[in-house]
């Protein structure tokens, strides 16, 4: 018996989940006396620093897959040669499209958006945006379980894996990718892996005035983004949209400016370890779901803080 | 085109959240039921989108008892033409899954739309799981969606931009932010939706997951202010006391 850990690789490297999801795999083995395997598909230089989140094998198909029918293919052939207990994958885009049908080729439970490991049985998840959190139980023999990003982290695990090359018959590729759209801004981790986020809302008055958001985040290495009517109306990209109708974030620090904490937005956001309000409305409700508070012009305060972030850095 | 939106209903985003039977159950009492944001802003108005361009029929879905009835008539006020509702109780993602794929197989649809995800239980899983059980090609967070000579475009969500995919008809997507607006249902829609078929098939399916416990979050702990004179001491807190720069 093992736990398999199935990782997307971008730029030549595991992607940040990816390396969370194969940590939480290694530690939920080692929690049972089992190893932890790792498979990847594409192109990494050796064991792509898996080896150091606690993965004793590394499974590499070098071939890139990006169908996801053909990564469950690959992905059940790998579970039955290790004779895998448990199928562990990010709770992100690749994670959402393969270990679904990864779990229905193996007629597998699957727990998603987990943040804990399991314990006595029990595996704990957010539900109702993250108003509430559920011990969930698996009934079947193979599990299935995506983790939530920024929930679980990487437990740095000293050590280098083996890499073995592996392959299967996967049958023809039917979801073809034909282009890719840079987004976010230059340099900033994506959204729903930042660790850091700036946002802001209609309190900044227009998009002329993003500059002061954007000299925040770049002063502390985080990632912007907005309320829902500052994206509705265009002052900001849809992808920056956090909250119900947007994504779900879940960063150690989220900082917010000039939005009053609709309950629509708290859904997104609450999850955040550490958060911080600015508004020049003291009654704003947001307040009630903050950590730290200022009571005052975001115009004024943000660069304040960027002057003081800058310090701190240097 | 013959297009099939799974529907869930929803608790309301402000919904007190609170639970019953030792903690295992949902406590309905009190609480407004909604056409899941996902399932109906981006993907059921898509739906109807493509239906108004090219013609075709839009079938909702829906796993569920018949307190779920308000929201399908939702639903086919806002424009679908008729509905079904698996009449099991939705417990775990691949029993529902498994319902879906089964009503789908049978009605030979050309796409079948989800939104991304409900926002009481979070999974996202359930379109992958249909997906693989009809076998059919899949796109997760799909931000646009476009049918033209039996090939569905779309964008979709990755991490750091959006990527470009095709894929042949029929195919499974979940839809995210930007797939579509808002419809609101006007007055003849609500009425025609009154006699619209809603058909009610019996089913069920094992459910290979249960929630054991339900728990509340702990109560954050009370906003420490700052004086707005003095922003460098929030970093300084950041910093030293919530480790989080």
């Amino acid at each position: 018996m093992s736990v398999l850990a199935i990782v997307s690789i971008k730029n030549g490297a595991p992607t940040k989940s990816g390396l969370e999801a194969a940590s939480y795999a290694a530690n939920y083995a080692a929690s049972q006396g089992m190893t932890a395997s790792a498979l990847v598909a594409g192109e990494i230089s050796g064991d792509g620093g898996l080896g150091a989140t606690g993965i004793a094998k590394v499974l590499h198909c070098t071939e890139p897959v990006t169908d996801s029918g053909q990564w469950a293919k690959l992905t059940e052939a790998a579970a039955v040669q290790l004779n895998a207990s448990a199928i562990v994958a990010s709770h992100d885009h690749f994670g959402r499209a393969v270990a679904p049908r990864v779990a229905v080729r193996l007629k597998a439970g699957l727990v998603a958006g987990v943040t804990e490991l399991p314990s006595n049985d029990l595996v704990r998840k957010n539900v109702f945006s993250g108003k509430a959190v559920a011990d969930v139980a698996v009934s079947t023999a193979i599990a299935v379980y995506t983790v939530t990003p920024n929930a679980f982290g990487v437990k740095d695990a000293p050590g280098q894996a083996t890499v073995e090359p592996f392959s299967a018959d996967l049958g023809i590729a039917r979801e073809k990718v034909t282009g890719f759209d840079s987004a976010s801004a230059d340099g900033q981790v994506p959204l729903p892996e930042a660790e850091l986020v700036v946002s802001a809302g209609r309190g900044l008055k227009g998009p002329e005035n993003w500059g002061i958001v954007e000299d925040l985040a770049s002063a502390l290495g985080a990632t912007t983004a907005c309320s829902r009517p500052v994206s509705d109306i265009g002052w900001r990209p849809h992808h920056e949209h956090v909250g119900q109708t947007g994504i779900t974030i879940r960063p150690n620090l989220y900082i917010a400016a000039g939005i009053s904490g609709a309950i629509q937005h708290l859904a997104g956001v609450n999850q955040s370890k550490t958060i911080v309000v600015i508004n020049t409305d003291p009654e704003a409700p947001f307040f009630k779901a903050a950590d730290y508070g200022i009571v005052g012009d975001a115009f004024e305060i943000l660069p304040k803080l960027t002057a003081a972030a800058k310090e701190l850095k240097a | 085109m013959k297009i099939l939106v799974c529907i869930s209903q929803a608790p309301d985003t402000t919904s007190r959240i609170a639970f019953t039977e030792g903690d295992k159950a949902f406590d309905s009492s009190g609480v407004q039921y909604i056409v899941n944001p996902y399932d109906e802003w981006y993907a059921l108005v898509r739906a109807i989108e493509l239906k108004e361009q090219q013609g075709g029929t839009v079938t909702t879905i829906t796993i569920g008892e018949a307190a779920c009835d308000p929201i399908i008539r939702k639903a086919l006020a806002i424009g679908a033409d008729d509905a079904i509702r698996v009449n099991a109780a939705p417990e775990d993602s691949m029993q529902v899954a498994q319902l879906i794929a089964e009503q789908a197989q049978a009605g030979a649809f050309d796409a079948i739309l989800c939104g991304k995800e409900t926002i009481d239980h979070n999974g996202s899983v359930v379109p992958a799981m249909v997906a693989e059980l009809l076998d059919l090609p899949f796109v997760a967070l799909a931000t646009s969606l476009e049918v033209e000579n039996g090939i569905a475009k779309m964008t979709r969500e990755v991490g750091g931009g959006e990527e470009s995919v095709e894929v042949a008809l029929p195919f499974v997507a979940s839809a995210s932010k930007g797939m579509a607006e808002q419809r609101i249902p006007n007055m003849r829609g609500i009425m025609s939706a009154r006699s619209k078929p809603l058909n009610v098939v019996e089913a069920s399916a094992d459910a290979p997951t249960s929630v054991s416990k339900f728990t509340l979050p702990p109560e954050k702990g009370a906003c420490k202010m700052i004086d707005a004179d003095r922003p460098e001491e929030l970093i300084r807190l950041l910093r030293e006391e919530a480790k989080a720069i």
